[in-house]
This record gives structure tokens, sequence and C-alpha cells, in this order.
């Protein structure tokens, strides 16, 4: 038997980002990086890799929220409007109140709008991507009642979170101090507790999950709530950073937070995937975007760019991992 | 012996994925007018060379002529023009569309479709009912009237009848038989003899991925064709007969009265005690499916009772039948497995169901676990990685697995060693044998109707929905079993 067309390198590499696939996507950074250091010699410092991580890491939490749920087969694209809430609430509240009331408000309805995601989705089946878009609608009618009513004497922005978001110790970003140990308990949790297990068995079989006795009801509630919390404590961070509080302060980051986790070989399919991947995935658009910026492109073009640049590298991540 | 009217002609065929090496040098020819056999344990590669002939995989080395010429299939669509037609193993149609649009999204006829159909024994199949309400014995038959609406030169058919009932099985090898006896030709994988005796004219059987022979069917060359199939390590001869225990009198472990599910299951009554393998008979479609289905938590009975030990219960939820002690092994394997999964993963999920274990997973306790089951089953370990990678027999024995691993009180066996070669079948038949000695009760449903000897207690047979027949394994002869199976001998027991 004669073969016709030999298996393109192509779905050859497909192969390999499904089998290994942070070996690639590793390669990949380091291509981008190479380009950007022949594009502008001279770029590349310890400050810009600083720079570069600290930009990167609220990105990589937010994607953490779609990994996980992707992982089911899910999405949750109401990460940068929870986000955005909890940053707002903190720096509006915190005059009037104090800082650790005005946080514990910010984390609280975090929750309440996870677990408003997780019961519709887990119990009256509603689909993730319209749920999740829903309460994000519906908590942006309350950010604007509150902006309204409630009369800010000002905006402070905690100074933990200002060290936090934008101090550096050894050259490194401080934010480092609480990416490092999320990133791990997230790898670790997905690979090595039950529940992260059963997130991967749901995207797999939903029907064979339940099957086994899992009631998936409760894995969703857990997840989505999960979701809240994580955007809600990366809100803070990026109030920190951003120092300033706005009403759509985090809301650019809900396509790259769902690209991240494509580019990253999560399938959007369920079942397959991991937040390792999604790190880089983060670390591959922050370097992209970087590049955009010192292409001195004027902001419109550079957004219309950026947004062709995510949908042709998701698009052709899909493609090439989801072939069977 | 290639002789010259072969219409198919694969030599030197090999073919490896990765590390795993699944045909080393297979061969097989067809003639006109011929049925023959492939034959081959659990991942000996019959699978893969059905997907090489028919352009779903590309070989690694081999030569195919067809009607001798040098022949290129590069894929299904290039096998179709060359008259080669599969059924694999697995259905392959999209189960949200009706059977019409299937037939339509192939291009094929309806005309001829409905009258292979009813060739088959489902005259009354809708051509727009959903893919995916439909029970697997009915979308094996749809596959299988897809592809003989082609007019096939060569029909290539993998373990078509694992999944059916003997009455449908009956009507398929009838029609197979005819196709060859049209002058067709025929490639049969199937793991039964007695269908092999019955239609095919030669064997051939892989070993390995290795073509290691090609016999004549005759009298008494199956024990020959055990001995290739498995490479000089002959089996014990198909005995597992045993002494027949008496029941105990105690609290039965599983009491199931008046059980009405949906329209089909409409009054099952039986117990079912500790240490005893009850077999269920039934023909296709007479409320099987929607008492194991029930049973396990999946659906709710609209009437009638099940005691567990003498309590009553009722599950909401398959979660409330494993707490009580009920595990299912469904009948398809699509509903249990999670394909892109690794075997470890498949076998452990379980083990993590209720939150109290969603916390930090033990990793040794499960491993020892995961090993256990996987050596007791005997499961191939050349793909561990993603369970999609096991042969269809192995992927089964994981289904099965998954709870050895986690400890069994009342097993649901559906079709158990569906697609499972002779010696791990043997196995089996001795797993359960075992599990029960052990304490456990065991239901299990088989469509090989002589499983019920080899494995069982006794056997409740199922007609229209109700309890016609109970009968001691030693008098469960196949004829006695197909007998009470078409409701013939119905005396309405207590
Ligand atoms: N896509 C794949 N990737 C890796 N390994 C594979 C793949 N497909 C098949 N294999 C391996 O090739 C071997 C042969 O598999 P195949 O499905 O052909 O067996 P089979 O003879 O049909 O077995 P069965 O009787 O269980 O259906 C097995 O070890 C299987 O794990
Ligand atoms: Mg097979």
């Amino acid at each position: 038997m004669t073969l016709t067309d030999t298996p393109s390198s192509l779905s050859r590499f497909g192969r390999l980002m499904v089998d290994r696939p942070l070996l690639p996507l590793i390669g990949l950074l380091v291509l981008l990086i190479a380009v950007l250091a022949i594009l502008n010699p001279g770029v590349l410092s310890m400050f810009w890799a600083g720079n570069t991580l600290k930009i990167a890491i609220p990105l990589a939490m937010l994607a953490a929220c779609q990994t996980l749920t992707m992982l089911t087969g899910g999405i949750d694209l109401s990460v940068g409007t929870v986000a955005t809430i909890s940053a707002y609430l903190t720096a509006t509240l915190a005059p009037l109140i104090g800082v650790p009331p005005a946080i514990a408000i910010a984390l609280a309805s975090a929750v309440v709008i996870g677990l408003v995601n997780g019961f519709g989705i887990a119990v009256c089946r509603v689909h993730p991507l319209i749920m999740t878009l829903g309460t994000a609608l519906i908590a942006t009618g309350f950010l604007l009642v509150y902006q309204r009513y409630v009369i800010a004497t000002g905006v402070q922005i905690p100074d933990f979170l200002l060290w936090l978001g934008t101090g550096r110790s050894f050259g490194l970003p401080n934010s480092l101090a609480l990416f490092i140990p999320f990133a791990v308990l997230i790898i670790w949790a997905q690979r090595r507790s039950g529940f992260g297990r059963l997130l991967y068995a749901i995207g797999a079989n939903e029907a064979a999950a339940r099957l086994s006795g899992v009631r998936v009801w409760q894995v969703h509630l857990t997840l989505y709530t999960l979701s809240g919390v994580i955007a809600g404590v990366t809100g803070l961070l990026y109030l920190g950073q951003i120092k300033t509080a706005s009403l759509s302060l985090a809301l650019p980051l809900d396509l790259p937070s769902v690209a991240a986790a494509v580019i990253g070989g999560t399938s959007i399919f369920g079942g397959r995937g991991g937040y390792g991947g999604t790190i880089v995935g983060a670390l591959i658009l922050t370097v992209l975007t970087t590049m955009l910026t010192l292409m001195q492109i004027p902001e419109g073009g550079r957004r219309i760019l950026f947004g062709l640049i995510i949908l042709s590298v998701t698009a052709l991540f899909i493609r090439l991992t989801e072939r069977n | 012996m290639p002789d010259a009217a072969a219409v198919l002609d694969a030599t030197g065929v090999a073919k490896r994925f990765g590390a795993v090496v699944a045909l080393k040098n297979a061969s097989l020819q067809v003639a006109a007018g011929q049925v023959v056999a492939l034959m081959g344990a659990n991942g000996a590669g019959k699978s893969t060379f059905v997907k090489i002939l028919t352009g779903v995989l590309k070989p690694d080395a081999g030569h195919v002529k067809i009607k001798g010429r040098d022949s290129t299939v590069a894929s299904p669509a290039g096998a179709r023009k060359w008259g080669l037609v599969p059924v694999y193993q697995e259905p392959s149609l999209i189960p949200d569309l009706s059977v019409a649009d299937n037939l339509r999204l192939a291009d094929t006829a309806i005309e001829p479709f409905r009258h292979w159909v009813a060739e088959l024994g489902l005259p009354g199949l809708a051509p727009d009912a959903m893919i995916r309400s439909l029970p697997l014995a009915s979308l094996r038959i749809v596959d299988l009237a897809r592809a003989l609406a082609l007019e096939p030169a060569v029909l290539l058919l993998d373990e078509l009848t694992a999944a059916l009932p003997t009455d449908l099985v009956d009507r398929v090898l009838k029609v197979v038989r005819a196709q060859a006896d049209g002058g067709r030709s025929v490639i049969y994988v199937s793991h039964r003899f007695n269908e092999i005796a019955a239609i095919c004219d030669r064997a051939t059987v892989l070993r390995d991925g290795l073509t290691v022979g090609d016999v004549k069917i005759e009298p008494g060359i199956e024990e020959r064709i055990v001995e290739m199939m498995l490479g000089g390590a002959v089996a014990a001869a198909v005995s597992a007969e045993r002494p027949v225990k008496p029941i105990p009198s105690e609290t039965p472990r599983l009491r199931v009265r008046s059980l009405k599910t949906g329209t089909r299951l409409t009054d099952v009554s039986f117990d079912l005690h500790q240490g005893e393998v009850l077999g269920v008979v039934a023909l296709e479609g007479q409320g099987q499916d929607e008492l194991f289905d029930t049973l396990a938590g999946n659906r709710k009975p609209s009437a009638g009772t099940v005691q567990v030990d003498g309590a009553p219960k009722t599950f909401a939820h398959p979660a409330d039948a494993i707490a009580a002690g009920l595990t299912l092994v469904p009948g398809d394997r699509a509903h249990a497995l999670l394909m892109s999964r690794s075997v470890r993963e498949n076998i452990a999920v379980p083990l993590l169901a209720r939150v109290r274990n969603w916390g930090a997973i033990r990793m040794r306790d499960e491993a020892a676990k995961v090993d256990k089951a996987i050596d007791t089953l005997q499961i191939d370990t050349r793909a561990l990685g993603e369970v999609r990678r096991l042969s269809g027999g192995n992927q089964q024995k994981v289904t099965i697995a998954r709870w050895i691993a986690k400890g069994v009180q009342t097993l649901l066996l559906f079709d158990p060693t569906r697609g499972i070669d002779i010696r791990t079948k043997r196995q089996i038949y001795a797993l359960v044998r075992d599990l029960a000695d052990q304490g456990a009760a065991v239901l299990f449903y088989t469509s090989e109707l002589a499983e019920i000897r080899l494995a069982c207690d006794r056997a409740v047979v199922i007609f229209n929905g109700r309890v016609v027949d109970v009968i001691d394994a030693r008098d469960a002869d196949e004829a006695t079993l197909m007998r009470a199976a078409y409701g013939l001998t119905e005396k309405a027991p207590a």
C-alpha cells in the first residue's frame, strides 16, 4: 500500500502538543523573546523580565479560572467583572470602613457571584457560557448602582496591595510571593487531589463520572465558587498594580485569560490540559503585547493586532490539538 | 494459501503507535464467495488491521492488492471506491442526528438501507429516530445495514455481534453468509467460536501483530485456533462448570419486587443472595437495560420496590446505589470510560467520588489498588496513557477493573465479556466466581447464552418486561434458555 501523503509536520507538532504540551510552548516563548531581542536590541534586562512577570501574573491567575472550568468543559467569562468589582469595592470602601472590612466585603461579593454561577450551572443546568456572561452583566449593573448611591469620599489603595502589586525585591516583583504558592497549589490540586481529578473526569465523560458515583453538581458548585474567589483575589492584586479604581479595570483580561488557557494546551471541550501550560500561555501573550507596544503602533491599531493575534493563535492551537 | 482469485490480498502489513507495536507482519487473503475469520487475543491487532485495510490508518509497511492489482487505500472514501466497506468495533454514527441524516451524510441510499434493516430483524426502526436514543444493539444493526446498502465487494465486520442478543446474531449470521454465497467477500472479526463455525470458510489468526496461521474451518479446529492465538500456552479446556451452591435462606442481598421502569420493564421480581451469581437472559429490548439502569440508580422506577439486605431503598442518583453497595458495569463502554484519560485515572474515579475524598490522594495506596486490578484482569499495559488507545477488549476490562479496585458487595454486570478474548473470558468467569465466594452477589446479564452455565448459579429469563422463568444453571443449555427467552415456557414464578 503506498501512502499518498506523509503526516505533515504540522500534525506531528499537534501530536507533540497533546503528549508533552510544555516543551513546544516553552520553545515558542523562547522564540518570541529572541525575536523581541532582535527587533529591539538592548530591551532584554532583569528589569524587563521582572516587568513581564508582573504583568503576566494577574493574567495567569484569571487564566487559572479558565483552566479549571475548561477542564470540565465549562468556561467562566465573569472573571474580569468579578476582579473589577472586588478591586472597586476595596478601593472605595477602605476610606469609609477600613481596609480589612473592605476586603472582606470585596471577597464576599466574589464568592456570591461564584455561587450564583455555580448554582445556575450545577442545579439549573444553564450552559456556563450563558450563565457566567449573565451574572457578569447583572453584577456590572449592581456595581453601577453602588457607584451612584455610595458617595465615595475618595479612593484608598491599601499599602500592602501596593507593595504586592508594584514592589520589587531582589529585582523580582513581589507579586511572585502570592503567585508561586498559588500556582503550586493549583498544579498540585489538579494532579494529586480528588477534586482535581474529578474535573478531568467530568470533562472527559460526565455520564461516566456520574455512574461512578460522582455528584456532578457538587463539583460544579465548588468549582465556580472557587473560580469567583480566585478572580476576587486577582482583582485585589490588580488594584495594587494599576493603582486606580475603575469600573472596567480587569475587563480587558477576559479574552486573554481564555486564550492563555487554550494556548497552554487545555481543551475547550474538557478532559485535557493543565495549569502548567496556561502559565506559559500567559507569558507568551504578555511578551506578544510588549512586542506590539515596542513597535509603536497607535492604540487602535495595537488592539486590532492583539485581537487578531489572540484569535489566530488560539484557532491554530485548537486546530493542532483537537484533531481527533 | 494466497489463491489466485483473492479479491483482497494484504501482506507484510506493519503499524506502530509510538512505542506500541500494533502490527508487525500481518497478512490476510480473501477470495470471492468466502467469509474469512480474523481472530486473535485482545490487543493482537485485529481492529488496527481492519482500519488499515479501509484507509483510516496508514500502515508503516505492507502491500495490498485488490482484485490482483496493487492498490492504494489512502482514505475511507478510497476504500469505498474499491468496494471495501467496514463496520468498525465502535459504532460510527453521529449521536445528535437522526438515522436518516446519518445516512445522508454517508451518502447512502435509504431504500436499500430499509430493506436491510428489516432483513436484520428491526423492521420497526424509524428513520427519523435520533441515534442518541437508540440502544447499542440497534446502532450495530444500523451500522451493518448502512454497510450492506453500499453493496460491498468486501465487507469487513469488526466484532459486530459482540453487543447483540442471540436473536439478532442469528439474523446477522444468515445475512453475512448470504453475502458470501452471492459471490461477495467478508472479513469477520469475532471472539465467538460458534459464530466462526457457523459461517466462516477460513480463519486467519493474529498473535501480537503477526499472522501466525491460516486454517480451514472444520470440526475440531477450535482448540488449534486457541493454541495459535495464545501461542503454545494452551489454556485449560473450556470446563468452567462447577457445582451449584444451594441458595442460603437468609435475607437476600437484593430483593426486587414488581419493578417497573419506562415502557419496557413492566413487572420484574427476583431475589439475589449473597454468594450467588444470578444470570439474566433476555432477547433485545425486553427491559434488561432498564432493569440494570434502575438498580444502578441511573433511572427512577415508576413502581415497585428494591430491598438491600432487607432494608427498602430508593436511588435518586448512582451515588445512592453505590452507597448501598450496588455497582454497575454498563453495557456500553462509551458510557463508562474517560477515553482521554489514563487507565489509572479511569480505575480510580469511584475512589474519589465523595466529597470527603476530594482532598489529597494517597498516591501509593491508589497505585497499589490500581495495579492489583490491572493485574487481576491482565490489562494490556502497553498503552496506559489514554484509554482510547487500548484495544476494545482491554477497554472493557478497565470498566470492570474500576469496581475491583473499589471492592464490591453487589455487582451488576451488563454483558461484561463483550469483545473479550477467550482466555480473559475464562479469567472473568473465575473472577466472578471468586467474588461470589468471598461474599459478593452478582447479577450477570449476558448476550452469550453459553455463559450462563459457565458463570452463574441460576438464571432469570425476562420476556416482555417480566420474569417468565427461573432456570438452574445446570439445566441451562442454550436450547432451553432460548425457548424461555422467546417466552415459550412461561410458567409465572411464584
Ligand atoms: N491510537 C493508538 N495509540 C496507541 N496504541 C494503540 C492505538 N490503537 C491501538 N493501539 C494498540 O495497538 C494494539 C492492538 O490494538 P487493536 O485495537 O488492533 O487490538 P484488537 O486485536 O482489535 O483487540 P480487541 O480484541 O481487544 O478489540 C493494542 O496494544 C492497542 O493498545
Ligand atoms: Mg478490536
